[in-house]
C-alpha cells in the first residue's frame, strides 16, 4: 500500500522530469556550446565511450558566451524588451475587454450563463493557427474591416493594419481573451451578490461597493488571467510572425530566426532560457497568488 | 380591554391613536413580472418597537424589508421613514442598516474591518473608528476575535459581526433577514435574548424577518403575519395567539384545533353552534356573527381539559378515544379521536410528580372546555 503509494507519487515527478527538467537541461546544455557546421551543429560532442579524461575535456569547452553575446548585441536586449512590452499592453487590452464580459456573464441568468460559457469557449473548436490566418482576412487593406469601413463613409482610404504592432495587439487579445475570462468568470460566479448590497447598505456608492467588493474579490482571478495571458503572449511567435510587420520585433520570432534561419542552435538555447528565467517571476508570483487566495478561502 | 399575553413594560404606541409612526407603508405593492409579492400592503411601525414580520416563504416579508433598505422600489404605493418619504433614496442614503440571512460578511477584511467599514465610509475620524470598532467587539463579545477572517469564525460568531457591522453606523432603524436561521436551535434562543438587550440598550426600531414563530412570539412587541403578499393580522405576541382573526394565523401561530359548523342562535353575547363533529359548542360571539351562519372555533390544545368522568356541562364537551400519548416532561399532549375521527390535541400540565391511575392508550375520555377559552371564526 505504502510503496503504491510512493509510485502513484512518483508519477508526475517522473512527469516532469521526463518532459520538462530533461529537455531544459538539454536545451541549457545546447545554450553553452559553440556553432559548428556539422550534425548536429553544435559542438563539444560528449562521447562516454572515449573515457573520462575526453568527456573533461569536453566539459572544459563549454561556456557562457552565447550569454555574453546576448547581452551585447542590442538586437536580443530589443527584442525582450519589445516582447514584454507587446505583451504587458495586450495583456491590460485582454482586461479591459475581459472584465466587463466575465461580470456580464457572471451576472446573467442562470439559465443563460452555460450559453456564454460555451461562446467563450468555442473558438477553441477551430485551430488557432486557422483563426490567426482569418484576422488576415479581416485585416488586410482591402480585407472585411476597410470594407466595412469604407462602406460606413467613415474612412476614404484602407487603413493600414495588417503588418503592424497593432495587427499584433489583436490579434493577441483576440486569442488570449478566453484565458482571461474564465479564471475572472470563476471568481465572480460564487461571488455572493449579498456583499455588494451590504457594502451599499453600509454606505458605498454603487461603484464604490464595486470597487472595494467586486474588484477586490475578483483579484485572484484577475491576476491567473493576466498571467495566463502575459507569459504565453512574450513568447508569441505566430501572432507576431503573421500579423506583425518586419519591425514588429519579439523574442519568439527572434528566437526562431536564430534556430532555423541561421542554424545557431547554441544562440537561440540561451535565448530561450534568459526568456525562461524571465516568465519565472510572473510564474512564481503566480503561485504565491494562488496560495494566498487557498488560505483566505476566497 | 382585557389583556392578552404580556407586553414591554406596557410599551404600547400602537394603541395611542395621536403617535406618530416611524415606518409607514401606504399602500404598496410591489411586482415582479406576474408575481405580485406586496398587494395594496398599509402597515404602521413605531419608534423604538420591536417588530416581527412573519409568514412562511414567498409571502413577500423579505421584499418589504429591501424596500426599507432601497434594494428594491415598490411599484406603487409610498414608504416614509420617520415622516420623509424612502422614494428615490439609494441604499448607501438610507439611515437604516440591514443584517443579512448570509450575514454578507466581506471575505478579504477582518472581523475589525469589516465592523469599521460603514463607518469610515461615512468618514469617520481613524481614532473614532478604532474606539467605535471596540465598542461594538465588546458588545458582541469578540474581542479576541478582531484580528480573524470570516472563515475562520464559527457559525453563532459570524452572526455576532454581522449584527456588530449592522449597529457599528447606530442606525435609527435596525432590519433583521432571518438573522438566527443559521443557528442550532440553543444558540437561537440563547441570542434571541442578547438580541432583545441589545435592542433596548441601543434604543433602536428593529424590524425582523423571520418564518419561526416561536422566535417572533419571544422578541416581538408586534407580530404582522404575512400570506400572500398582505397583512392578514398585526398585533402582540398575546393577540395573535389568544385571538387570532382567521384558521389561517390560528393554524401558523402555535398548535389548535379546529371545529367547523353551523351558528344556531346567539344570545346574551354566546353564541351557540352545532360542530360537525356531532356535539354543541358554546363560544362569546364577537361582533358581526349571526346566526345560521358558517363558522370555524379554534381552541388551543392547552385549553382542552380531559376527564374520565362526564363533565357537568352539555355544551363544549365531547367524548373520544385516546389515539397517542406524548409525555414531554413538563406536558403531555394526548391526541384524542372523537367518534367522527377527528383527531384533537389537549395538552396536560404535569402538575404532580406520581399521578395514581394516568390516563392511557386506547381510554374513552371526555374533552371538555369554557366557553370563553376558544375564538370564533369567520373564515
Amino acid at each position: 500500500m505504502n510503496l503504491f503509494r510512493r509510485l502513484t507519487i512518483l508519477i508526475p515527478y517522473l512527469w516532469l522530469l521526463v518532459l520538462f527538467l530533461l529537455p531544459f537541461l538539454i536545451v541549457f546544455r545546447i545554450s553553452l556550446s559553440e556553432p559548428v557546421l556539422a550534425m548536429p551543429p553544435y559542438a563539444p560532442q560528449f562521447d562516454l565511450g572515449e573515457g573520462w579524461a575526453a568527456f573533461r575535456e569536453s566539459l572544459s569547452q563549454l561556456s557562457f558566451a552565447n550569454y555574453v553575446w546576448l547581452t551585447e548585441d542590442a538586437l536580443y536586449r530589443n527584442a525582450y524588451f519589445s516582447s514584454l512590452r507587446i505583451a504587458l499592453v495586450s495583456t491590460f487590452l485582454t482586461l479591459l475587454i475581459g472584465f466587463p464580459l466575465a461580470y456580464g456573464m457572471a451576472r446573467a441568468s442562470e439559465e443563460l450563463r452555460p450559453i456564454l460559457l460555451m461562446l467563450v469557449i468555442l473558438p477553441f473548436w477551430t485551430s488557432f493557427l486557422i483563426r490567426v490566418y482569418a484576422w488576415i482576412g479581416i485585416l488586410k487593406p482591402e480585407g472585411l474591416l476597410n470594407q466595412f469601413l469604407m462602406s460606413l463613409g467613415l474612412i476614404s482610404e484602407p487603413l493600414t493594419i495588417l503588418n503592424t504592432d497593432t495587427a499584433v495587439y489583436i490579434g493577441i487579445v483576440y486569442s488570449y481573451l478566453p484565458f482571461m475570462v474564465l479564471p475572472i468568470y470563476a471568481t465572480l460566479e460564487k461571488m455572493d451578490y449579498s456583499l455588494i448590497e451590504a457594502a451599499q447598505d453600509l454606505g458605498c456608492t454603487a461603484l464604490g461597493a464595486f470597487w472595494k467588493v467586486t474588484a477586490r474579490l475578483a483579484l485572484p482571478g484577475v491576476l491567473a488571467g493576466c498571467l495566463l495571458v502575459f507569459i504565453p503572449a512574450v513568447g508569441e511567435f505566430v501572432i507576431p510572425d503573421l500579423l506583425g510587420g518586419s519591425d514588429t520585433l519579439m523574442i519568439g520570432k527572434t528566437l526562431w530566426t536564430e534556430f532555423f534561419n541561421n542554424r545557431d542552435w547554441p544562440v537561440a538555447s540561451a535565448v530561450a532560457i534568459i526568456l525562461l528565467i524571465l516568465l519565472v517571476v510572473p510564474i512564481v508570483l503566480f503561485q504565491n497568488a494562488q496560495a494566498r487566495a487557498q488560505e483566505t478561502g476566497s | 380591554m382585557k389583556s392578552l399575553g404580556n407586553v414591554r413594560r406596557s410599551f404600547t404606541p400602537w394603541a395611542d391613536g395621536s403617535a406618530k409612526p416611524y415606518i409607514a407603508f401606504e399602500n404598496v405593492t410591489k411586482r415582479f413580472g406576474d408575481f405580485t409579492a406586496v398587494d395594496n400592503l398599509t402597515m404602521h411601525v413605531y419608534e423604538r418597537e420591536f417588530f416581527s414580520l412573519l409568514g412562511p416563504s414567498g409571502c413577500g416579508k423579505t421584499t418589504l424589508l429591501r424596500m426599507l433598505a432601497g434594494f428594491e422600489e415598490p411599484t406603487s404605493g409610498d414608504i416614509f421613514l420617520d415622516g420623509q418619504p424612502l422614494k428615490g433614496v439609494p441604499p448607501h442614503k438610507r439611515p437604516v442598516n440591514m443584517m443579512f440571512q448570509s450575514y454578507a460578511l466581506f471575505p478579504h477584511l477582518t472581523v475589525a474591518d469589516n465592523i469599521a467599514f460603514g463607518l469610515k465610509q461615512e468618514g469617520m475620524e481613524k481614532g473614532a473608528v478604532a474606539e467605535r470598532v471596540d465598542q461594538m467587539l465588546k458588545l458582541v463579545k469578540l474581542e479576541q476575535f478582531a484580528k480573524r477572517k470570516p472563515h475562520q469564525l464559527s457559525g453563532g460568531q459570524r452572526q455576532r459581526v454581522a449584527l456588530a457591522r449592522s449597529v457599528a453606523k447606530r442606525p435609527k432603524l435596525l432590519l433583521l433577514d432571518e438573522p438566527l436561521g443559521a443557528l442550532d436551535k440553543k444558540l437561537r434562543e440563547e441570542t434571541q435574548f442578547e438580541l432583545m438587550d441589545l435592542q433596548e440598550q441601543l434604543g433602536l426600531t428593529f424590524m425582523i424577518v423571520t418564518h419561526d414563530q416561536e422566535e417572533a412570539m419571544t422578541m416581538s412587541d408586534r407580530i404582522a403575519v404575512m400570506d400572500a403578499g398582505i397583512v392578514v393580522q398585526t398585533g402582540t405576541p398575546g393577540e395573535i395567539y389568544e385571538a387570532p382573526n382567521t384558521r389561517y394565523v390560528a393554524d401558523f401561530i402555535g398548535n389548535v384545533n379546529m371545529f367547523e359548523g353551523r351558528i344556531t342562535a346567539i344570545e346574551n353575547g354566546l353564541a351557540e353552534m352545532d360542530a360537525t363533529d356531532g356535539f354543541g359548542i358554546r363560544a362569546i360571539a364577537q361582533e358581526g356573527f349571526k346566526a345560521g351562519q358558517h363558522a370555524w372555533f379554534a381552541i388551543r390544545p392547552e385549553k382542552v381539559d380531559v376527564t374520565r368522568d362526564k363533565p357537568d356541562q352539555d355544551r363544549n364537551a365531547v367524548q373520544g378515544e385516546v389515539w397517542d400519548i406524548a409525555y414531554l416532561g413538563g406536558l403531555t399532549v394526548f391526541n384524542v379521536r372523537l367518534d367522527s375521527g377527528a383527531v384533537i390535541k389537549a395538552t396536560v400540565l404535569n402538575s404532580e410528580r406520581a399521578v395514581e391511575d394516568p390516563i392511557g392508550y386506547e381510554e374513552r375520555v371526555w374533552l371538555s372546555f369554557d366557553p370563553d377559552c376558544g375564538i370564533l371564526l369567520e373564515r
